[in-house]
């Protein structure tokens, strides 16, 4: 049984649906805050994803030519982090603010320039070209697979993709703290569900803005920090390529709605990984080149039979 | 005499492609000028119109489908039917729900246009791209085209052969650029019609007031998905235009989002959303600047490699290009804060009662 179907399956298929079902959902919920809260979709969310790579692996080369020590990506992330959340209160003082009172089509106008700014930035300041983040192939964790060969299943699975699980984990039980226990998190979640409201109750919207970004922001950097690990490059498109997906994972888990975005994403990313599974016959079932397709469809789908996603989100 | 030609050249040049962007802020003002409706995937309708004009006027190829040899204005009709129809399909789907969704469904559908034709490579060559698309007026000069009707009734193939040989080799710029220009008016002249008509009129007030249409008795959705249609269809037949000018088209490089979908935004908020003269100077306005600033940036790389001997050029004219995106997308932002009207600000039509 594990021989002929599960090896192949659980190691090829499976687990890397889920790694990228984990980098999917922590994007997604930034998305879905900022769409809850800010009531506009992002477009620049990507990008500033893919700013946060890119800064961690400069502040990984400058630790690397000054101590000359080898930084992990996620001590890297730190700082990194810390100027992302600014990058994101400039575009939202500069850019986003401004339009604030107007129409919010304004927003996703000003957001969708801003994801091109960002962009052409990257490849004004790091070269259009792929840059790798982390030499080497990445083993199986050998403890691991030592264990599990005992009980009759062999997991081959990298320590990149262990830290990327962990993380996740981690960050959404965090995440859960904040929105349930503490104030501004409650706070947070009332201005999703009716601004107005929150406003005459006296809740500081401002601050519940910044709190999304910083909240959004720390998800994205995660997000981009943990892709950049998984393919082992930066490349400046890899923030457009999560654009769509993550776009599908926050409709699909419902707008404004954090633990239906980390539903989504893995539903989204593990979709898109078994789509290639040859279900029938030996053929992929479906051509790999159209993983993305998988994605749209899904979100395609949800638009038509429910825009208000699967945890009833706000649908406009 | 010979740098004079080359002025002119240049200059014609200039006119098609800002014609042929033109006629994209044409089409995108009917779907965001007249009826607010967000498109952000217009690579995707010119895309479609480029690779169904190819596909069909092609002469036979064995890299990808038919190559059908058909008549160059059925390539183009057929462009505009294929770019409406998929609009048409998105537009059932989506502009019920707010305009976010529309944007995210059609960013999302120009990638997977560019994606099936990345990967259909039986169809379409995929990522090496269809060439020897043949281009208006310039195909006359090609064999297959002078040697049968309606052209072999006036002469010869020999005759022909030798005809064209005897003129200059850029005989068919200028009937080319002409041709772009005149499809341009023409494209303007019906919406100005339309602008004006009750249709346009009724544009304007779901835009503004949506409730208020409604409550008029106005079927709203279906006004936004003709007006979706309509813009998508003009996109495909630029496409089509587009792939005439390139001759050798491919899904990544030719249709990057940054250089078909943002710029033809651009031109349109600059120029001025809602007004077709306003989309057409816009057009014009932004590519003279970005085709002059490639020149201009070309030259001050050349002259800093030449005033500091030990700097590396190299690395800036890659990263040039780049730049200059930078900076028209800071125009963009500028504009739509502190000039949202744009150049030539929307002017409404005078209600018919007011001229009397």
């Amino acid at each position: 049984m594990w021989e002929s179907f599960g090896f192949e399956f659980v190691n090829f298929y499976f687990i890397p649906g889920l790694v990228l079902g984990c980098i999917y959902a922590l994007g997604a919920i930034g998305i879905t805050l900022t769409f809850g809260i800010l009531r506009f979709a992002n477009f620049a969310h990507g990008e500033l994803m893919m700013m946060g790579a890119y800064l961690t692996w400069t502040i990984m080369a400058i630790a690397t030519a000054i101590l000359g020590i080898a930084v992990h990506p996620l001590l890297a992330a730190i700082p990194a982090s810390i100027v992302v959340i600014y990058l994101f209160f400039w575009t939202d003082k500069f850019f986003y603010k401004p339009f604030r009172k107007a129409d919010t089509i304004k927003v996703v106008m000003a957001s969708f320039g801003m994801m091109l700014i960002l962009r052409s930035a990257v490849q004004v300041i790091w070269g259009p070209n792929q840059l790798t983040f982390v030499p080497g192939i990445a083993k199986p964790n050998p403890s691991l697979l030592g264990w599990s060969s005992d009980i009759g299943a062999m997991l081959l699975i990298p320590n990149k993709h262990l830290f990327i699980f962990a993380g996740t984990i981690v960050f959404v039980v965090v995440l859960s703290y904040i929105l349930n226990r503490t104030r501004i998190g409650k706070a947070m979640r009332a201005v999703s569900d009716s601004p107005d409201l929150a406003h005459v109750t006296g809740i500081d919207v401002d601050q519940v803005i910044r709190a999304t970004w910083i909240v959004g922001g720390v998800c994205a950097i995660a997000a981009g920090v943990f892709l950049a690990m998984d393919i082992q490059m930066l490349e400046t498109t890899m923030g457009f390529r999560m654009l769509l997906p993550m776009f599908a994972a926050a409709i699909l888990g419902g707008i404004g709605k954090p633990y239906g975005a980390v539903v989504g994403g893995l539903v989204i990313g593990l979709s898109e990984e078994l789509s290639a599974y040859p279900w029938i016959g030996d053929a992929p079932l479906l051509s790999p080149g159209y993983k993305t397709g998988v994605a749209f469809a899904i979100m395609v789908v949800m638009l038509i039979v429910r825009p208000q996603g699967l945890f009833k989100g706000r649908s406009f | 005499m010979e740098a004079y030609l080359g002025y002119l050249l240049y200059f014609l040049s200039l006119a098609t492609v800002g014609g042929i962007y033109a006629i994209f802020a044409l089409g995108l003002n009917v779907q965001w000028g007249f009826a607010g409706l967000f498109n952000v995937g217009i690579v995707g309708f010119a895309a479609v119109g480029a690779y169904t004009y190819a596909l069909l006027t092609t002469a036979e190829s064995t890299f990808h489908y038919g190559g059908l040899g058909l008549p160059l204005p059925v390539g183009m009709f057929v462009a505009m039917v294929a770019s409406a129809v998929i609009a048409g399909v998105i537009g059932l789907i989506c502009i019920r729900l707010r305009s976010d969704y529309l944007a995210i469904a059609t960013i999302g559908i120009s990638e997977i246009i560019k994606l099936i034709l990345k990967n259909e490579t039986e169809v379409t060559n995929g990522p090496r791209g269809i060439n020897k698309i043949p281009r208006a007026w310039e195909h006359f000069s090609e064999e297959r085209f002078y040697s049968s009707w309606p052209m072999s009734w006036f002469n010869t193939p020999e005759g022909w052969a030798v005809f064209f040989d005897a003129l200059p080799n850029w005989w068919w710029q200028p009937c080319f650029a002409a041709t772009v220009l005149f499809c341009m008016y023409v494209i303007y002249r019906m919406l100005e019609r339309a602008r004006i008509s009750p249709w346009g009129r009724m544009m304007t007030a779901i835009r503004e007031n949506e409730p208020a249409a409604r409550a008029a008795g106005k079927n709203v959705t279906a006004r936004r998905v003709e007006a979706f249609v309509i813009g998508a269809a003009i996109m495909g037949f630029a496409g089509a235009l587009f792939a005439q000018h390139l001759r050798l088209i491919e899904p990544t490089n030719t249709f990057d989002p940054a250089k078909v979908t943002f710029l033809v935004w651009v031109m349109l908020i600059l120029g001025g959303s809602g007004n077709n003269r306003g989309a057409m100077l816009g057009a014009f306005l932004i590519w003279t600047i970005w085709s002059a600033s490639e020149l201009m940036i070309g030259g001050i790389i050349d002259l800093a490699g030449y005033v500091f001997q030990s700097f590396d050029t190299g690395v800036l004219a890659t990263r040039a290009g780049f730049l200059r995106m930078m900076l028209i997308g800071i125009l963009m932002q500028v504009v739509l804060q502190k000039y949202p009207a744009g150049i030539l600000p929307e002017v409404r039509p005078a209600s018919p009662q007011s001229n009397k």
